[in-house]
């Protein structure tokens, strides 16, 4: 083949008008507020919005108390001691409930993913059941087991297991078939292979799900103490509400919310520490 | 070694080996190759033990390991605690040191497989077959994924380590050059058989312009269905 048309000449480059775009390094386009004080920022704001509407007189006290008088009934009801022991009543409520549940959750999602015979007998039942919403079987739970401990914790116990089911069961059936092939291949037993490379698997699906269940288990307290209870926060709540201290009521909704804010922290610390391993996307 | 009659593997009634026979000898380097989907990584898949819906016999050394195209390291695992996988009792992790010290690898012994890069980890994978001192060494493609670069140097390793080892290396891949560099018999697999298989007498170590490799090179290639463009380079 013969070149036909001459190279361009570049001796002389010619002025055409190119404008430039500086790829500015990252550092120097760090934002000057760091993130641990922008975060609180709107949260704060919106209380001092708050304060401002109750003291003017915009937001009626037996509506809403003002963020100064739900902290004076927060310190009330500490130095009483009514709050920890509802609190410790709570908790001990949850952690049971979780306990229960959570063996139930994993455990029917590792018979139901480990095995073809489990998947056929168990998933079937358990997506069936699962269709039923759990706080609609309070009724039952009360003829059953009377008002006392058992009926609330059996209730976040099954508020707990489905979330876990689910995301256990699609964590086991989710891991790449490539590395349980290459486990075998390595001489791996067949419990061998769930412990070091199913489970493992398996585990970004137990994080997720634990979550879910956190979540459900402080919904089933709520529901759970509105059972005759005589102890734990929705006894205080429900106390609060026959006698009209919004206050009260909302300090025992902080309760709710800083106990489920601590257990996400739990489980963040947790995938912090279990996940580390994993190749994602943590964010620009 | 490895004994294999009458083998038989259809998939939904679609025969991919058909009554294949196939002998190894200990301590020979045998490359498998074929076009793509010809049931070269099933039969080697059978041998390692993974596929069993098969007919016919088949025996094969009890010590075996295999390299798949994909280093497979399970995620969760540092390197060592990967190389150790499936070892019988509780190994140390010298034990894993040493594997990987011999695929250059031991300052990457704690690393998490996600931070290493493409030619690493297929050597953590070699260092995982090679610590089970296998009899039968099974590659599947194992430079595939490798730009040309590292693909030599892992096809160097392979060469070094099969010499300082001894062990019957079954290599599958698509690449004759690759075959030729390698192998001491080649074996051409069509139509769910060993369709042709030849020695490759040639002096190691082995150079693709040698007037030997080049004759052999056009064999393989007509073999495989290919007709050869003089001094056509690899066919990657």
């Amino acid at each position: 083949m013969t070149i036909s048309k001459a190279p361009p000449d570049i001796s002389v480059i010619p002025d055409i008008n190119l404008s430039l775009e500086r790829v500015v390094p990252v550092s120097a386009r760090r934002r000057t507020v760091p993130r641990w004080l922008r975060r609180p920022v709107v949260p704060l704001l919106l209380l001092g919005l708050w304060q401002v509407l109750s003291s003017t007189g915009a937001l009626d006290p037996t509506v809403l108390a003002s963020p100064g008088t739900v902290a004076r009934a927060a310190a009330d009801l500490v130095s009483s001691g009514q709050l920890p022991t509802a609190m410790g009543v709570s908790l001990r409520r949850v952690l049971a409930g979780l306990a229960i549940g959570g063996v139930a959750g994993t455990g029917l999602a590792l018979v139901a993913g480990l095995s073809r015979l489990g998947e056929d007998t168990v998933d079937a039942t358990v997506q069936m059941l699962r269709t039923v919403p759990f706080v609609g079987l309070i009724p039952l739970l009360i003829i059953w087991l009377g008002i006392g401990e058992a009926p609330k914790i059996a209730l976040i116990s099954l508020g707990v297991t489905f979330p876990l089911y689910l995301n256990v069961y699609a964590g086991i059936r989710g891991v790449d078939e490539q590395l349980v092939e290459a486990g075998s291949s390595l001489g791996l037993s067949r419990w061998g292979l769930v412990r070091h490379v199913v489970l493992p698997g398996a585990l970004p699906g137990l994080m997720t799900g634990l979550r879910y269940a956190l979540a459900t288990s402080w919904l089933a307290l709520i529901f759970g103490e509105q059972i005759n209870a005589d102890a734990g926060i929705g006894f205080l709540l429900n106390q609060a509400r026959e006698f009209y201290r919004t206050d009260q009521i909302v300090v025992c909704l902080v309760i709710y919310a800083l106990l489920g804010l601590t257990a996400d922290a739990v489980v963040r610390t947790l995938e912090r520490l279990l996940l580390q391993w994993r190749p994602t996307f943590t964010g620009q | 070694m490895v004994r294999v009659e009458g083998l038989s593997r259809s998939f939904d009634g679609r025969p991919v080996i058909d009554d294949l026979d196939l002998a190894l000898r200990p301590g020979e380097f045998t490359a498998l190759l074929g076009r793509s989907g010809c049931g070269k990584s099933t039969l080697l898949r059978v041998l390692a033990g993974l596929d069993r819906e098969i007919e016919g016999t088949v025996l094969v050394p009890k010590r075996r390991a295999v390299a798949f195209q994909a280093p497979r390291l399970m995620p969760w695992k540092r390197v060592w605690r990967n190389v150790l996988l499936g070892l019988p009792g509780r190994p140390e992790r010298a034990v894993a040191e040493s594997a990987l010290e011999e695929v250059g690898l031991s300052d990457r012994s704690g690393a998490w497989p996600k931070t290493l890069s493409g030619g690493e980890a297929q050597r953590a994978s070699l260092a995982r077959a090679l610590v089970r001192e296998p009899d039968l060494l099974l590659l599947d493609e194992p430079f595939g994924a490798l730009d040309a670069l590292t693909r030599i140097k892992a096809q160097r390793l392979v060469a070094e380590l099969w010499q300082r080892r001894g062990c019957a290396v079954l290599l599958v891949t698509h690449d004759v050059d690759e075959a030729l560099l390698l192998a001491d018999r080649a074996l051409v697999m069509r139509e769910g058989v060993i369709a042709y298989d030849t020695p490759v007498d040639l002096p190691r170590p082995r150079d693709a312009g040698d007037p030997g490799f080049t004759a052999l090179r056009t064999r393989l290639l007509a073999e495989l269905g290919v007709e050869a463009v003089p001094s056509a380079p690899s066919a990657a």
